[in-house]
């Protein structure tokens, strides 16, 4: 949010600097179950991020004292890696991403059915691998395909997507030129069948009429985002339990 | 008996639908079994796994996930640690298993523990409650649970454990003729196998195929292909010899 907006960002025709609409999101690749020794995992990118999740658990939870005899904890560690930026990162946690692990946390916790595991706990690590705008976004769809895949009951998949503000305009799905000259930033992950939002942000400056606006245009590509991560998981699991039978038939096809 | 009745299922056939959480299962007519849940009258898939309808349930039998132990359930565990009274076993869950001493068929004195069962000893034991904060305690004072001595232990997914047993224990059975190991299959995913160095080799290349095809059709066949051609290959060698 540099808040120096003069910089043209869409132009006359409504077309943005990456030659997308203000209501196109970029394009999105997930794929579910790519590390072996994490209970589950996923691999996302959208536009020029690349996000990779892990699970593992539920398991016990350490230190003792965090513990809850009620229902299992959800700690997610978000990091971005040193090369993830232009400039390097400092490794390590520092404010922001500590804000980030603690969010999507939360957003996790509340789909996750976790009074099936008292006393345990499910960690979820995020790896930032590169960055664009919309790591944390990027971060939630992955983490929420990786804890379906680690077969852990939940109540449905969260997709999450950000939406914002850039040269008056309400846009969907901010690249980072938009994000560092844009006016407004909206981060947010909505359950599509229910409509319960489990995270929303803000920040830069929208009126109350461009926030709905902008909450609806969320609305719809969550519901996107949403059929791209049920088609990973399914790629994963059907495929798995066909690849057998259609290998044989796949050869002739290729040389016809 | 739960186990067979899984079983049943999943050879039913057509019903072999891959559903994912938040996928809606039933619109009011039956109840959300194991890994589903409803709301507003309408039930949902809670879990990643296959849809599958029983009386009036429809439950979502799991393709991956922990070991969550339920009483009843006999287990591989492994002596994690020695107190006075008890031991605390590892039995593939995130919930350690604590084997009380009155729970053992032998007689121990207080603090006489490590006698009996050391660290790293591999036991076979039964489970025998699970309270609400999923407090286990494991038995062994049953028929047929007893310290597990040689042989080796391997581990797979503990959703592929009825797959490994096959309807009616076929599919054990069959690799138990063709190799003549001794196997145990702990319902948490450990396997231990006992025999002949070479047949313990086949027998766990064989529960492999079986945990990496699990959704496959007409595995038994693929699995009995398997060990039998690895069967004649061993006879060819001995007739040669």
């Amino acid at each position: 949010m540099g808040g120096n907006s003069n910089i043209k960002l869409i132009d006359d025709n409504g077309i943005r600097i990456d030659g997308r609409k203000v209501d196109e999101l970029r394009p999105i690749k997930i794929e579910a179950g790519v590390l072996k020794n994490a209970d589950g995992s996923a691999y996302v990118e959208i536009g020029k991020n690349k996000v990779l999740a892990a699970v593992y658990g539920p398991r016990e939870c350490h230190p003792r004292h965090m513990q809850n005899p009620a229902k299992a904890i959800v700690q997610v560690k978000y990091n971005m890696i040193s090369f993830s930026v232009d400039d390097r990162k400092r490794p390590g946690p520092d404010r922001r991403s500590v804000e980030i692990s603690k969010i999507i946390s939360e957003a996790m916790e509340y789909v996750v059915f976790t009074e099936n595991y008292p006393r345990t706990s499910i960690d979820v690590f995020i790896e930032v691998l590169q960055a664009n705008a919309g790591t944390r976004c990027a971060g939630l769809t992955a983490a929420s395909v990786a804890l379906a895949d680690a077969g852990i009951p939940m109540k449905d998949l969260v997709p999450a997507i950000a939406v914002g503000k850039v040269n008056d305009q309400v846009v969907l799905d901010l690249n980072k030129e938009e994000d560092n000259y844009g006016q407004a930033d909206v981060p947010m992950a909505m359950i599509p069948r229910t409509g319960e939002v489990v995270l929303l942000q803000m920040d830069g400056h929208l009126t109350y009429d461009e926030f709905k606006y902008a909450i609806s245009l969320g609305k719809k590509a969550c519901a996107e985002v949403y059929e791209i991560q049920k088609d990973a998981l399914r790629r994963r699991y059907v495929v798995e339990s066909e690849a057998e039978q259609e290998q044989p038939v796949s050869v002739p096809d290729q040389e016809a | 008996m739960e186990l067979k009745s899984i079983m049943s299922n999943e050879n039913v056939g057509a019903s072999r639908e891959v559903v994912l959480p938040g996928d809606l299962l039933d619109t009011g007519r039956l109840k959300p079994g194991s890994g589903a849940y409803s709301e507003d009258g309408k039930v949902y898939a809670a879990q990643l796994g296959i849809k599958s309808v029983k009386s009036n349930f429809v439950n979502v039998i799991p393709l991956g996930g922990r070991y969550i132990p339920s009483p009843g359930d006999t287990i591989i565990g492994k002596v994690e640690d020695i107190g006075p009274s008890n031991w605390l076993i590892d039995i593939n869950s995130p919930y350690p298993a604590p084997l009380h001493v009155t729970e053992v068929p032998w007689k121990v004195e207080f603090g006489d523990t490590s006698r009996f069962l050391g660290v790293g000893d591999t036991i076979m034991a039964k489970v025998l409650m699970v309270d609400e904060t999923k407090r286990v305690q494991v038995t062994m004072k049953e028929q047929g649970l007893r310290k597990l001595q040689g042989g080796q232990v391997i581990e797979i997914s503990n959703s592929k454990v009825p797959r490994v047993i096959g309807k009616g224990g076929s599919m054990i059975q069959m690799i138990k003729n063709y190799t003549s190991c001794r196997i145990f299959i702990g319902q948490n995913g450990r396997i231990w196998l006992d025999g002949d160095i070479d047949n313990m080799l086949v027998a766990i290349r064989a529960i492999k195929m079986i945990e990496e095809g699990a959704q496959t059709l007409h595995l038994t066949e693929k699995v009995k292909e398997y060990l039998e051609s690895v069967t004649k290959k061993s006879e060819v060698k001995e007739d040669t010899n």
